[in-house]
């Protein structure tokens, strides 16, 4: 194939994987009453999905904080300014690392993992299976696990947001002998809950959205044999990651009115 | 009759799978349909599930156009009408042999839990597995796992069981256990069953009719002692597996002295 074809071929093949996500998030949004109807396969779901990730929110969260915190010393000490460390600890996680960490994190331990999960589903014939005893896929496999990542994605940031404050607060007053009181009072007197807060929750929101719809589609939509599982990982990894970088610069852009 | 397909073709991309197909299968009798790999079966069994829509023609089940229903007439169609026993069987991973077979009673009745464990049982016991209710789907064998779709496929008592390659990579014992299974639950319970494989001799020995598919066409169709004295040489290379005949054993290729000796013909 020439270059040319290549390229149509390519974008082709990426306006009918749009169409068919698009048709595909319609089927599932329109099913979800009936997943709010029996909350026990939402509830599992819930449960799988944080106990896959909380862990690795915790730990990443910690660090994270941490070394912002170190990372704030150096710049500010300069400045006599050691004592804003907990404001830019604060707002770069409650503006950007918070929502941005937590939903890279979730697509590749939760996306990933729902992805194969529904993609081996597909391939050992168990979707087609249960359309045959008329019960809807979407409303018993795909509805519960989406619904379950929009829910948790905003609550695992709330938590990567907490605890990387711990780690920052930690390491300011343990370490680099700040007083506790500083500390929050700064924290206390700058930060705004609408401004800050809110909107890292709304970006987190859009986050868990946008990559839980990726990942339960690209497992849907794979080719059922052992190599298109694997590609549809990778893909459903890769396309959620970078949709929440994407997405990030256009909210950041939108909320702070740049 | 039960399913009636008139004039029906279907295409994946540009490559015609079916090609005005007409089929007939009767009540309360055992039709197989013949055919080597990749032919379209499993393909053929979703249409008339109404999973996938012909390009072309009509499947009627049980006198309605399957595929003019709307999603919640299917959906009561299959219910009432079809169960379908995969070729891997199919069973939910998550959840073992018991809530396996129950699954459907759960989802489609409000009966009462100790109702359906008697339910479950009983169809459990007609197939032998009563005993292996706790077992998760992976510690089963093939031949098990398939009984077990078996007894979730008759757990709503359909009219119909479709049946894709029941007999593919099995021991002779749980080959002889499927066929047996089949040819009963056909008697016993007055179904019907459409049993696609490309065994023939088992498939011969309980079918009462036999459609043979090939490149998208029925080429014979008939009772098993019919099919056995047809007089297509296709035919009977298919259905006594010789190894050499219209279907070559060799795939096309140049002449073997010629590819030996490094010959360009
Ligand atoms: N989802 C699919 N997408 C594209 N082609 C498919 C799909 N499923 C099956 N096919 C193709 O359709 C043909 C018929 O498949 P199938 O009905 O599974 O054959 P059989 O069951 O007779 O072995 C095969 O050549 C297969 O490659
Ligand atoms: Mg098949």
């Amino acid at each position: 194939m020439s270059i040319f074809q290549k390229l149509g071929q390519f974008t082709l093949d990426a306006f009918a994987r749009t169409g068919r996500g698009t048709q595909f998030l319609s089927q599932v949004l329109l099913g979800l009453p009936s997943v709010l109807m029996r909350p026990t396969l939402l509830i599992r779901q819930l449960f799988m999905v944080g106990v896959q990730t909380l862990l690795i929110i915790l730990v990443a969260g910690l660090f994270v904080g941490m070394v912002l915190a170190l990372q704030a010393y150096i710049v500010l000490v300069d400045f006599g300014a050691e004592e804003s460390i907990s404001l830019m600890v604060s707002l770069s996680i409650l503006r950007e690392l918070g929502p941005v960490f937590t939903g890279l994190l979730f697509a590749g331990r939760a996306g990933s993992a729902l992805t194969a999960e529904i993609g081996l589903m597909k391939s050992t014939e168990q979707l087609s299976g249960m359309e045959m005893m008329a019960v809807n896929p979407m409303k018993y496999v795909i509805g519960p696990r989406f619904l379950a990542g929009v829910i948790s994605v905003p609550l695992l940031t709330l938590i990567f947001m907490a605890i990387a404050i711990l780690g920052g607060y930690f390491v300011a007053t343990e370490l680099l002998g700040l007083y506790e009181g500083v500390f929050w009072s700064q924290m206390q007197a700058k930060v705004d809950f609408y401004e800050d807060l809110v909107n890292g929750i709304i970006k987190s929101l859009v986050f868990g959205f946008v990559v839980v719809w990726i990942s339960v589609f690209e497992g849907y939509d794979c080719v059922p044999t052992s190599e298109g599982l694997g590609q549809a990982t990778t893909r459903s990894v890769v396309h959620g990651s970078l949709a929440v970088l994407g997405l990030d610069f256009v909210l950041t852009a939108i909320m702070f009115n740049v | 009759m039960l399913v009636k397909i008139r004039g029906m073709s279907f295409s994946r991309g540009h490559r015609p799978i079916f090609d005005n197909v007409d089929m007939d299968i009767h009540r309360g009798k055992v039709t197989a349909i013949m055919g080597p790999s990749g032919t379209g079966k499993t393909t053929l069994l979703k249409l008339i599930g109404g999973q996938l829509k012909p390009d072309a023609g009509t499947i009627y089940v049980d006198g309605h156009d399957v595929h003019r229903l709307s999603v919640k007439e299917l959906y009561k169609l299959r219910r009432r009408l079809m169960g379908m026993l995969f070729q891997s069987g199919a069973l939910l991973t998550d959840l073992n042999v018991f809530d396996n077979v129950a699954f459907p009673l759960r989802e489609h009745t409000k009966l009462p839990e100790s109702v359906i464990r008697h339910l479950v049982l009983l169809k459990l016991q007609a197939v032998g597995l009563r005993g292996a209710r706790d077992l998760m789907p992976g510690e089963l064998s093939g031949g098990m796992a398939r009984r077990v779709a078996l007894a979730r496929a008759i757990a709503l008592d359909p009219q119909m069981i479709m049946y894709d390659e029941p007999f593919t990579g099995q021991d002779p014992i749980s080959m002889g256990v499927l066929v047996k299974l089949i040819h009963d639950m056909n008697d016993a319970l007055g179904l019907t069953s459409i049993v696609v494989s490309h065994d023939v001799h088992e498939t011969a020995s309980i079918s009462d009719y036999i459609y043979v598919i090939s490149a998208g066409k029925v080429v014979e169709h008939g009772s098993p002692d019919k099919l056995k004295l047809s007089g297509s040489a296709w035919v009977k290379q298919f259905m006594n597996g010789l190894a050499d005949g219209p279907v070559p054993f060799h795939y096309q290729a140049e002449p073997l002295l010629n590819d030996l000796m490094g010959f360009k013909s």
